[in-house]
């Protein structure tokens, strides 16, 4: 029932300590048969390493992509993926569903 | 996020309190509410609600989209007595994802090659729940029919604000276990905390049938509505 995502929680301030720059991915809402579920953690780092995951490897490289200017600018932004997307061909999810990602900066 | 939230965050959640993350989708705005503050916020409901469920998600409060990152305590079980029932209870209770502990001082019930995989304690109830610690996410369950075993752990729950407590035994053996108790100092609405007979009324018969009732009334008391605390 409960997921790893507080391990994905402690890495996100383990990074933030040790003076890496952080954004954090979560996954804010699903419709459909959405791969990982509401409250998914993905951690960023400014390099674009990563932890965790918010579709099961789907999308996590436009959130990464995402992230890493979300580290750069500090402004959060809420992304949505989905086959309805237009850049489905690119980061579309295989299983038909939508999720929502909320990326953050850890300051 | 600020590094000092994130950090409150992962320490309540290690010290086994419950937490709730609010964010303002749009302006990004967050706030911490711990589980003790709920009731006075002006979310109790949606948040009571979602934390019941273990569940994070999207609530929409004045027109404005909140997320709220839920972490509850993974709940536990804590059962004195390795015995035929908890045999049974031990693969229920890791297809719901509840983590078990068994103290029985009696090594030759507690044995690994009868427990497979579970967490046994063989120190005596008082010693052993002291070191585990009791809190609101621990269901406490008494299976030994021996007073010896399950009477100090019975205290021990009692004097802590575990979530469910139950006991094994006939109305008549529980009243016995009432009269015990209350000599030892705990009154009528402390000892009216305890579950007995146990389980839920299903007609269970065999020990796999009890288990079942009991963690049947365990998750209903966890996921059920919040009782008005005592």
């Amino acid at each position: 029932m409960i997921s790893t995502d507080t391990d994905i929680l402690a890495t996100a301030e383990a990074w933030a300590r040790a003076g890496r720059s952080v954004a954090l991915a979560t996954v804010i809402e699903t419709w459909g048969s959405a791969p990982r579920p509401v409250g998914s953690h993905l951690v960023i780092d400014g390099e674009g390493n990563f932890q965790g995951s918010v579709s099961g490897g789907c999308v996590e490289g436009a959130v990464v992509e995402e992230a890493v200017e979300v580290i750069g600018d500090g402004a959060a932004r809420t992304l949505e993926f989905g086959v309805a997307d237009e850049t489905a061909w690119k980061v579309g999810l295989s299983c038909g569903g939508r999720i929502r990602v909320y990326v953050e900066k850890v300051n | 996020m600020d590094l000092a939230t994130l950090s409150t965050l992962n320490a309540e959640r290690a010290a086994r309190r419950a937490t709730i993350l609010v964010t303002d989708v749009a302006s990004g705005a967050q706030r911490l509410v711990k589980a003790a503050e709920i009731p006075g916020d002006p979310l109790a409901e949606a948040l009571d609600r979602q934390l019941r469920m273990a569940k994070s998600g999207m609530v929409e409060s004045e027109g404005r989209q909140l997320f709220l990152t839920v972490q509850a305590p993974p709940p536990r079980v804590i059962v004195t007595g390795a015995v035929h029932i908890s045999q049974a209870m031990a693969p229920m209770a890791k297809l719901l994802d509840l983590d078990l502990v068994i103290i029985d001082p009696r090594t030759a019930f507690a044995t690994p090659e009868r427990f497979p995989e579970v967490r046994l304690v063989t120190d005596w109830p008082d010693v052993a729940l002291a070191a585990l610690g009791l809190d609101a996410y621990t269901a406490f369950v008494a299976l030994t029919h021996d007073p010896k075993i399950d009477d100090p752990g019975l205290e021990a729950a009692l004097r802590s604000e575990c979530f469910y407590i139950g006991a094994l035994g006939s109305r008549k053996t529980h009243g016995r276990r009432i009269e015990r108790l209350e000599a030892a100092g705990f009154d009528a609405a402390a000892t009216a905390r305890i579950h007995a007979p146990i389980g839920l009324d299903i007609g269970a018969v065999s020990p796999a049938e009890i288990a079942l009732a009991i963690l049947g009334e365990i998750v209903s008391t966890l996921r059920g509505p919040r009782r008005a605390p005592a």
